[in-house]
């Protein structure tokens, strides 16, 4: 007989308590994909792109849970590779100059009222490589925005957004949850079309599938309103006519703000007091509309997401990483085309990309509770 | 808890209710029970001001729950004290998990984080269903989602609950655990409940008070023993006992076997007429049936004879494959292996109207098949379709549902009148097998009896029927031969008598209460006591 059972001797905590699997704030990750988003629109440089997309794909795949929503990065990862596609196909098209032909299609004159676009014709290597280029920068941003949509739960997101947009988030989280009823009756009455053999083309046909369809989803909105109704929703302490006019003149421009800063940080040859101050001067204005319209509302969360230091470690990969793309040589970020030259890689941001990996690591795995 | 008084309320002239007056104290489990389009959905509405707030329509009285008027405060001030369930649970969620789910009453209520959280935790235990707490609400069975929903008014804390039929869609064992979840609330917390049902069978053990609403605008209400001698609408039970001259009358199977000694004493020796057993050729013939949605089997490599004048009725639990397997026979869904016959010719290669003689299928929600303006256009419309002598479908239509103005608006028609809309369309091209999921959701006793009549008489007409259904007193009223499904096989077939009889979950009340000496209904037994009457009187 031992004096201490085994499984006893085990119990011993292996890992810190921040350690602990948790699902971090979904801004987080959100804040971390928007910085990787914003480095890719600074650049042109396909192995800077490559490394971004590898950037993303390693931590999704270290990092997300098994939700359903978790599971769709890879066709985020194809809808890239469509738009790659296309990107260059579509400069086949349209024929753009460059010394370099590599072979010639039949040309195509279009009449007059467009006169002046040719399509097909001698297909340059340039041409095809400045299409490829701006493709592949498009396909990084559609992979960042597929990582934050694989690391967080879109909807905890909606959930985290402040008190005044509670409506809006539950516009929001009702239609997503619509969509999928909506397809499953059209197959429904579809099938059930078929079984009275009437003709499955038409404008009768049509007729037959939409109207069941819509008194269905008619239906099901009342129900669902008024379930919503006698389960308490929309009571809120009444706000008066000036204090909802300060609301939306704070949040128009606070998103005026943001929208323009935004640009001004994508476009590296804005002026530069259109990008950083701008941004921050809208996210200030908008968080102050919030603010105040957020105090009127009277209702709890159930399990809020909390802002721990981890958390704030992750946004700050990115956003280093982001940070380096501003501080880079800008003939590295935007390698020429015409005439044809090797990118090379820069080194400032592949430190800046490695750090942007790190929370595959930093951040704890996920999975129970947040 | 719950006072009306001189309530009167209407849509348009004729009053929905009148000059109805319901006490009702706290800690009572309600049954309210009345004929389809009664009013029910009304009187329960009436509960947290749904109606008429949300619904229009002119309220005349005093509704008044809690000590709150609903004339002066919205459904929403409600919330807190009266939850509201629906039959459709699924319609009414707003979150998409189970916790989230059971939260958000609490948080339009702005209840505290902490308080929230013990009360999910307690809720979840409440109703059984804390290993379900992360599950998505998509992803449960119906008797889950109808606890979840359950759940989700309660833990707002009510001291009322209203449910509107939360077990017509379920089958039985999942509709028992809903109303034994139900029962716990009303003994355990002493939570006053209002249940609207159609099969009273399952709850009228239960009740405490029994609310039968005429349909005239009257309302009784009382002690469900006494009531029951004279309501319209009764389970099985209470008509077995009006037929023994029990007083008073029982309600559950337990006291009903107490009673029915002498009963079983008289009927021993006879039993029920049978049908004799279909040798003709199968109509249908099907071989190694397999149904697939993606990685799930929904039927897997069923065989199935189906034979003229034979009524075949499919059971199993939600999910069971019976839809699929239906709707696989009419080649409308793409079966991934195996083949279907139906007198030579195969439905899944037919097209226009041709399959339409062969077979047809009755769907769950029978309303998908209409989408005209009128009765009469939808007639027409399904003359055409079968190449049928214009008239056809009206006439049967007449037969069937009876009487229905032709200008009338199928959506506006009763659930039994509407189903016999759509059985006549059915029917208009003649086909020799009819094929019907879940006939009776939503019908009453009486719609059920008539819907049973022309069923039995399609049937003798040489019909092949096939009829999937949780309805065990529906099953036992009509069916020749059971299957029951799991898993997507069937597990048993057999003559009805000897599948229903055996099985604790599929058996009638009437097998219950006889067993061993095997009936199924009220009928059989009337028809076997007043032969026995007249074999007793020789001349």
């Amino acid at each position: 007989m031992s004096s201490r059972p085994a499984e006893q001797v085990e119990r011993v905590p292996t890992a810190a308590p921040s350690r602990l699997p948790r699902s971090l704030h979904p801004g987080a990750w959100w804040l971390w994909a928007l910085a990787l988003a914003v480095a890719a629109g600074r650049t042109t440089n396909p192995l800077l792109l490559g490394m971004i997309i590898a950037v993303a794909a390693l931590v999704v795949a270290a990092r997300r849970s098994s939700a359903p929503w978790a599971v769709g990065f890879r066709w985020y990862l194809l809808m890239g590779a469509l738009v790659v596609a296309l990107r260059v196909v579509f400069r086949m098209l349209t024929a753009g100059d460059g010394p370099t032909v590599l072979f010639t299609l039949p040309r195509f004159e279009l009449p007059s009222f467009a006169a002046g676009i040719s399509l097909l014709g001698p297909v340059s290597a340039e041409a095809i490589l400045a299409g490829f280029y701006d493709g592949l920068r498009l396909a990084t941003l559609i992979v960042c925005v597929g990582a934050a949509n694989s690391l967080a739960n879109p909807k905890r997101l909606l959930a985290a957004v402040p008190s005044a947009l509670y409506e809006v988030g539950t516009v929001l989280v009702i239609s997503v949850s619509v969509f999928p009823q909506l397809v499953e009756s059209v197959q429904r009455v579809r099938r059930a079309r078929s079984l009275r053999c009437s003709p499955s083309r038409g404008r009768h046909a049509l007729r037959g599938i939409i109207i069941p369809v819509l008194a269905d989803a008619l239906d099901r909105s009342l129900l669902l309103a008024a379930a919503m109704d006698s389960r308490g929703y929309g009571r809120r302490t009444d706000i008066d006519q000036r204090a909802r006019r300060v609301t939306s003149a704070l949040l128009l421009a606070g998103l005026i703000g943001i929208g323009v800063g935004a640009y001004g940080l994508m476009d590296a040859h804005s002026p530069a007091y259109l990008g950083g101050p701008l941004m921050f001067a809208g996210i200030a204005v908008g968080a102050a509309g919030f603010a105040w319209s957020g105090r009127r509302v009277r209702r709890s969360r159930y399990r809020p997401d909390h802002w721990r230091a981890v958390d704030g470690l992750v946004a700050a990969c990115g956003a280093v990483g982001s940070a380096t793309f501003f501080v880079a040589d800008v003939v590295e970020l935007y390698p020429s085309a015409n005439p044809l030259a090797w990118p090379t890689l820069p080194l400032l941001p592949v430190i800046g990309l490695l750090i942007a990996a790190a929370p595959a690591v930093l951040a704890p795995p996920p999975g129970g509770r947040p | 808890m719950i006072d009306l008084t001189d309530v009167t309320f209407s849509y348009g002239t004729s009053p929905v209710l009148a000059n109805v007056n319901l006490h009702i104290p706290e800690g009572e489990l309600v049954l309210v029970a009345g004929p389809t389009g009664s009013g029910k959905s009304t009187l329960l509405g009436l509960l947290n001001g749904l109606v008429p707030h949300f619904s229009g329509g002119t309220l005349r009285g005093r509704v008044t729950v809690g000590g709150l008027s609903t004339a002066e405060h919205p459904p929403r001030e409600f919330a807190a004290g009266v939850g509201v369930v629906g039959q459709d649970p699924l319609a009414g969620f707003v979150t998409d998990t189970v916790e989230e789910e059971l939260a958000y009453g609490m948080e339009q209520l702005a209840v505290p984080a902490a308080v929230m959280r013990k009360r999910v935790e307690e809720t979840l235990d409440l109703l059984g269903i804390a290993e379900l707490r992360d599950r998505g609400l998509r992803t449960l069975s119906g008797g889950q989602q109808q606890r979840v929903a359950i759940g989700s008014v309660l833990a707002a804390g009510p001291r009322v609950l209203v449910l509107d039929e939360p077990t017509s869609a379920l089958d039985p064992t999942s509709a028992e655990d809903v109303i034994a979840a139900v029962v716990r609330l009303v003994h355990d917390l002493g939570i006053t409940v209002l249940m609207a049902e159609h099969r009273m069978e399952r709850v009228a053990q239960y009740a405490d008070r029994l609310v039968i609403v005429r349909g005239d605008g009257t309302v009784e209400s009382g002690d469900p023993v006494t009531l029951m001698a004279t309501s319209p609408i009764v389970p099985p039970v209470v008509e077995l006992g009006r037929l023994a001259d029990w007083s008073p009358l029982a309600l559950s199977i337990r006291d009903a076997r107490r009673l029915a000694g002498p009963l079983r004493d008289r009927l021993a020796g006879s039993a029920p007429v049978r049908r004799p057993v279909s040798t003709a050729q199968p109509l249908v013939r099907a071989c190694g049936l397999t149904v697939r949605y993606g990685s799930v089997i929904a039927v897997r490599e069923v065989d199935l004879l189906l034979r003229p004048a034979e009524t075949t009725v499919v059971m199993g639990r939600n999910g069971s494959g019976k839809s699929s397997l239906l709707w696989a026979l009419t080649g409308a869904l793409k079966r991934s292996g195996g083949t279907v016959d139906v007198r030579g010719e195969d439905p899944a290669g037919l097209t226009g109207g041709s399959s339409r003689r062969l077979l047809t299928l009755v769907p769950q929600t029978a309303a998908d098949l209409l989408y005209l303006n009128t009765v009469a256009a939808e007639c027409a419309a399904a003359d055409a379709e079968s190449q049928a002598i214009p008239g056809t479908c009206r006439t049967l239509a007449g037969r069937i549902a009876g009487p229905l103005a032709g200008e009338a608006n199928p959506r506006d028609l009763s659930e039994g009148q509407r189903l016999g809309l759509v059985l006549a369309i059915q029917l208009t091209g003649a086909p020799a097998v009819i094929l019907l999921d879940e006939p009776t959701r939503g019908l009453d006793y009486r719609a059920k009896a008539r819907l049973a009549a022309v069923l039995s008489e399609l049937s003798d007409e040489g019909k092949a029927l096939l009829i999937a259904t949780h309805d065990v007193e529906f099953a036992a009223q009509l069916a020749d031969r059971v299957l029951v499904m799991a898993q997507g096989e069937i597990v048993v077939d057999g003559p009805a008598l000897e599948v229903l009889a055996a099985s604790p979950s599929l058996a009638p009340q009437v097998a219950k209460v006889l067993f061993p000496e095997p009936w199924l209904t009220v009928d059989q037994v009337a028809r076997a006591l007043s032969d026995t009457v007249r074999r007793g009187r020789p001349c």
